[in-house]
């Protein structure tokens, strides 16, 4: 999140994304959020040892890419960028257990089955909580949120940073622009301008708050932010939603590549 | 310090879920009492800042690298704890969905490791303790210093806490110490000396902000140690009934606290995944892997609770990487298969 050109770009192409009228994207919120959830909470129950098991769980993320039409690569440079932590911690993983298992003739440290796991559960949860943004969009999973109960004060709060991040970033970037020009040779800001710089667009956004507030009262704001009609579930939306569950739950009991893989060497056999 | 998915047990991430709800939900109700709403277009806004805020580069003096700041204790600060808490969450939960910067599950984790730690433990018990008696350019350095690194260690040995606790990691406890802490006594000192640097300009420029924001809430013993109470309560109770539902024996969080602690070696395992692969275990690991036998493979012997670590050998492991590939291959045909119909579609309609 270093960059500010790259941030308010990935903010408005994921805003851009939900914005499609695709299969996917007329689901209900809330059906996408609860769909998400269970999902994450499968990748994440399995063991560290699973590797094979954990596969199955790619059908979800490729079914929603492609229904959804949304494009691979953003997703996939998402995923790189969020990696080095995770493969950071990771990598320890061959180094503190050592003990080594047989793979076609080879054998491997079992460190690295769960490096492998992990990488695997990290790839599949990074991306399934990228397609629930990028097929549902902010106001509409807000609308889900108040479903669920969440206090408004916190649904409303959520809507207006998120409404107001992208013009912060641009006056942040155009006082940034302004200062790299009159600091030439100099990678960031100044110990002697460290107050003054962030003081003073700290202050210009307390202005901005309170006109932002007056501007909302003389519209009429009683507290409540609207933010379009959320239909209500359908009989599709509970087909999809159990559908995937359903899957989900299969996925995790019964090791499917492994059925897979020992019914057909069963069968060369 | 943002957490993954990846590397957290649902156990863990449930439990903390529980407890962060638990101090937002107190939060909004302070908010709700205690503040005009016209904080609450500020809190958003100031969310915004802070992410926004987070892009700018700091030149730390003498070093040649840069820093930037998370923004939870001058959100503390100039909001106070319940609205700063809020603000936080909410900043966090824009990161976890545009920039995957921390995962959903994870999310509670990350809340109150980078929030509550900052605004209802370091900024009252330091912060608030050290400005008691008057404002000056000390000290506000002094305090904000002090409160950022506190702060940011509680967070970082919550971080470390949580992922032992969900065992994805071999690593030992005192190795990921050794590698959080001292990272984050750095990373706390300059996060005190920027929100010092804005702190004192503001309290130079617009006193009455900082006036305000310290004088607005009372902050007495009392509600934090209502707040602590209630959020022990919340995780306690979520974590036991979770570990109970989920595992064969009932302890399972404590028991894979005591022998983290003890043993200083990582065989936890939360209690779901701990139940669930007993399941499996008994319905998919058929005896070779194939469908010669019906008879069931006795349960895993390993110790109380260990992770199976699946009897491998030769003829099952071709199995899984056939049926791995195959799995793969398939979804992939099926992904492709749909977007190529989709195109063509568009084709035709076009």
């Amino acid at each position: 999140m270093a960059n500010i050109a790259d941030s308010i770009y990935n903010m408005r192409l994921l805003d851009d994304l939900a914005r499609q009228e695709t299969l996917i994207h007329k689901l209900h919120p809330l059906v996408k959020l609860l769909t998400t959830v269970s999902y994450l909470t499968v990748v994440v129950s399995f063991g560290r040892y699973e590797v094979a098991g954990l596969l199955p769980l790619f059908f979800y993320p490729v079914m929603v890419l492609a229904l959804a039409e949304l494009p691979l690569k953003p997703i996939l440079l998402r995923i790189l960028l969020v990696s080095p932590f995770i493969i950071g911690i990771g990598i320890l993983n061959p180094v503190f257990d050592q003990q080594t298992f047989e793979l076609a003739g080879k054998e491997f440290s079992r460190g690295w089955v769960t490096f492998l796991s992990i990488l695997l559960k990290s790839g599949l949860t990074v991306t399934a909580a990228l397609l629930l943004i990028a097929t549902t969009g902010m106001d509409r999973l807000a609308g889900a949120l108040r479903i669920l109960k969440v206090p408004r004060i916190f649904v409303l709060q959520l809507l207006l940073t998120y409404r107001y991040i992208s013009v912060l970033m641009e006056e942040v970037a155009r006082t940034l622009r302004a200062y790299s020009l009159r600091a030439p040779k100099q990678k960031g800001v100044h110990r002697s301008a460290w107050g003054s710089l962030a003081g003073q667009l700290l202050l210009r956004t307390f202005d901005r708050a309170q006109r932002i507030y007056e501007a909302m009262c003389l519209r009429g704001f009683a507290g409540e932010y609207h933010s379009g009609e959320i239909n209500k579930i359908s009989g599709w939306d509970w087909a999809y939603l159990g559908g995937w569950v359903a899957f989900f739950v299969l996925a995790r009991m019964y090791n499917i590549p492994l059925l897979i893989g020992s019914l057909l060497t069963g069968v060369i056999r | 310090m943002h957490m993954a998915d990846a590397l957290i047990s649902p156990v863990v991430g449930g439990a903390m879920w529980a407890a962060t709800a638990g101090v937002a939900a107190y939060s909004i109700k302070k908010v709700q009492t205690e503040m005009d709403e016209k904080k609450i277009p500020l809190m958003g806004v100031m969310g915004a800042f802070i992410f926004a805020s987070q892009m700018i580069n700091f030149t730390i003096p003498a070093t040649g690298s840069s820093g930037h700041i998370g923004g939870g204790l001058i959100l503390a600060i100039l909001l106070g704890p319940y609205a700063g808490f809020l603000t936080i969450a909410s900043v966090l939960a824009i990161q976890a969905l545009f920039f995957a910067d921390g995962g959903l599950l994870a999310y509670g984790c990350n809340v109150f490791n980078m929030g509550f730690f900052s605004c209802f433990i370091a900024y009252p018990l330091i912060y608030k303790v050290l400005m008691k008696k008057e404002y000056s350019t000390t000290r506000i350095f002094l305090a904000s210093v002090l409160t950022a690194v506190i702060g940011l260690q509680l967070g970082a040995f919550g971080v470390v806490l949580e992922t032992l606790f969900s065992g994805k990691t071999e690593l030992p406890f005192g190795t990921f110490v050794l590698l959080m802490q001292p990272i984050h006594l750095a990373i706390g000192v300059v996060e005190g000396l920027v929100t010092a640097a804005i702190a004192t300009y503001i309290w130079n420029a617009r006193p009455e902000i900082m006036e305000k924001a310290s004088s607005g809430e009372t902050i007495g013993n009392i509600s934090i140690k209502k707040v602590v109470a209630g959020l022990v309560a919340a995780a306690v109770v979520t974590g036991a009934g979770l570990s109970w539902f989920a595992s064969s024996n009932p302890d399972g969080l404590e028991w894979a606290m005591i022998k983290t602690a003890g043993t200083a070696e990582l065989e936890a395992t939360g209690g779901l995944h701990q139940q669930l692969s007993d399941l499996q275990s008994k319905t998919a690991f058929l005896p070779d892997y194939s469908f010669k036998a019906s008879e069931e493979e006795p349960e895993p012997s390993g110790g109380e609770g260990e992770e199976a670590w699946p009897a491998v050998d030769g003829g099952t492991s071709t199995s899984g990487l056939v049926g791995g590939s195959l799995t793969l291959i398939l979804a992939a045909l099926v992904g492709g298969g749909i977007s190529l119909m989709k195109r063509r579609k568009y084709r035709i309609n076009s």
